[in-house]
Parts: C-alpha cells; structure tokens; sequence
C-alpha cells in the first residue's frame, strides 16, 4: 500500500509537470505562441491598390468599398478631403462617385442643405480594400439581386 | 544755428565734388582693382547672407513656424516618403531664380513686421488667420503658374502609364485647360484652412 501511495503522488507530480510545461509553450497571446524574451514577427503590411474602378457590393446596403488609397486624407471640422472630389458640386469635375442623397438626412429624417454630422465621417464605414487572405475560411455568396448572375 | 544749416549743403557739395574728380593719387589699376575685389567679397556677402536666410533652420527658428506649419508638414509626402527625398521649406516658397528671390526676400521684410507684432504668436491668432495666409500662398502660386512645384514636378515629365486612374484623368485634363498645381493640390504639405468659404459643399454645416 506504502509503495502504491508513492506511485501515485509520484505519477500526479509527474502528470502535473507535463502539463504545466506542454501549456507553456501553448500559451498563445495577441503577438502569437512566442516568448517573452523574444521579438514576434509582425504580419507583412497590406499595399491597397493605389486606384481601380468602382468594387461591386457584396450585400445590400454595403457602403460602397474605396477603390484608391485614402493614406493621409483629412476629415475633420475645417476640411474633409473626401468630399472635395465626391461633393454634389465636385463630382462631375472629379468623375467621382456622387455622396449618397441618404448623407444629407439628419437623425430624425430632415432632410439638410449639407452633410449631416452623421454621415460626414466617411470613413467609418467607407474604408479601402487590401487583397488579404482571409483569417478564417469563410463561404459568403452575394444574392444574385446584387450580382446579376 | 543759421551757419549750421549752411554747412550741411556745404559738405555733401564738397563730398560730390571730391566723388566727381578723378584721383591724382592712386593709379586707374589699384582704383578698378579695391572696386573689383570688394565688389566680390559685397556681392558674395550679400548672397550668402541671402542663403542664410533660405534654410529650414532659420525657418523655424521662429516658434510661428516650427509649432504650426512645420508640425503639420512633419506629417505629410514631402516630408516623408518611400524615395526618401525630402523638400525643405524653401524649397516651395523661395523662388530659385536670383531675381524672384530678391522680390520674395523683400516681401518678407511683411513678415518680420508682423512677427514683430505678434500678429500670429498662439495657435488661435495662426487659425483665425490661417484661411488668408493660406489663400496668399494659393494666390502667388497661381500667378507663377506653381513655379516651386515645376522646379521638381513637370507635367511633361510624367509617365501617365505609371499614374492612378485618377491621376491621369486629372492631369491629362490640366495639360489641356492650361491649369496650374496649386488647383487642385492645396492643403497637401500644411493643414487646409476652414473651408467654408472655399467650397461649402466639401465640409460639414451650411
């Protein structure tokens, strides 16, 4: 009975060891299972393309995608550099994507002379597209209604 | 008093006299050669003091510029870019050319006045005045048909086959209607003023 005793606290401090070390190295944290004496290997960085045409819609009501680089564009109170080619006024000179009548509403449906507040930061939901592979397997279909096909 | 103020005719008289006789003294060689020498060493003094004056150093040797518009360009193309080249201040806003320089250098005898007077000391003062300031520079850019930006950038050196879709359209376009840099690129090396009064209809509120 002695011996079986040791055996066991034995094998359980063995058992715990192993598992202690094997969930060491699984420790996986946002910069990956790398130590902490150790410089993790950020992801290459995403080139977007510098212009193309218009991106098809994947869903309806999806902000329409930026098709060109927006890298170091202003939006704030004095200017928005967006809307100096997208603006009703300046589209047809810019050939430009006219801004959506839809911006010009306020919250409570008025329809305003400008840019609502709402709407006038374009890119919280207009932002430009990196070919990237995707993180996880993903198996969306656009409906036909938006696709065409 | 009344021979004081007959003196004061009496020797500028004597000094043109003196200027308009030729000397008996010195030898037509020594006279053209101290005039050579020292026009030399005036000319080039001159110049180079000009030259101290057309770096970023000296810019922002003035908190006015080092706090406001070298802490937004810090931020943009010109002054860090993938080819790593970089323009200075001067490079844009000081004509290369001598006789443009000199003009420009004497303008800005404007600005020590209002350094002077502190015109634009704090950010608020730099803010309320920043859409005329701004406007100024749109203005003589225009005027010079944006010579600064052809001193590197030339339309006719361009590859359109290597620009954006954008850019071509744009730039083709500009060719034709005979349109200038500062057109279009405004606000691309310094913060855009408040727009309102440019264009409305490119910013929030009526």
């Amino acid at each position: 009975m002695k011996y079986l005793k040791i055996f066991t606290i034995l094998v359980t401090i063995l058992g715990l060891g192993l598992a202690f070390q094997s969930r060491a190295q699984e420790v996986n944290s946002l910069r990956g299972p790398v130590d902490l004496d150790q410089d993790s290997n950020a992801p290459e960085m995403k080139k977007y393309p510098k212009d193309g045409k218009p991106i098809a819609r994947d869903y309806v009501q999806q902000p329409p995608l930026v098709p060109h680089t927006i890298a170091r564009y202003k939006i704030n109170l004095k200017s928005n550099k967006c809307l100096s080619c997208h603006s009703w006024k300046n589209y047809r000179q810019f050939d430009a994507t006219k801004i959506s009548q839809t911006h010009f509403e306020d919250r409570d449906n008025n329809v305003l002379a400008n840019v609502s507040a709402r709407r006038y930061f374009c890119t919280q939901c207009h932002v430009p597209q990196a070919d990237a592979k995707p993180l996880v397997e993903n198996e969306f279909k656009p409906v036909s209604a938006i696709t065409g096909e | 008093m009344s021979n004081q103020s007959e003196n004061k005719p009496n020797f500028l008289k004597s000094l043109w006299r003196v200027l308009r006789t030729p000397s008996v003294s010195y030898s037509l060689g020594s006279v053209l050669l101290v005039g050579f020498v020292s026009g030399i060493i005036f000319w080039g003094g001159f110049n180079t003091a000009m030259e101290m004056t057309n770096n970023e150093e000296f810019c922002i040797s003035c908190h006015e510029m080092e706090d406001n518009v070298y802490a937004e360009y810090k931020d943009t193309i010109h002054y860090s870019n993938r080819t790593g080249v970089r323009a200075t201040c001067p490079d844009c806003h000081v004509p290369k050319e001598w006789q443009h320089k000199v003009i420009r250098k004497i303008q800005a005898s404007n600005e020590l006045l209002h350094k002077a007077l502190g015109s634009i000391d704090s950010r608020e003062k730099f803010e309320a005045k920043r859409l005329k300031l701004a406007q100024n520079v749109w203005r003589a850019m225009k005027q010079t048909d944006s010579r600064e930006c052809r001193n590197c950038h030339d339309l006719d050196s361009m590859d359109f086959g290597e620009q954006g879709r954008r850019a071509v359209k744009q730039h083709s376009e500009a060719l034709e209607n005979k349109s200038t840099c500062i057109d279009c690129h405004k606000g691309i090396a310094h913060e855009l003023p408040d727009m309102h009064d440019v264009d409305p209809t490119s910013v929030i509120g009526n």
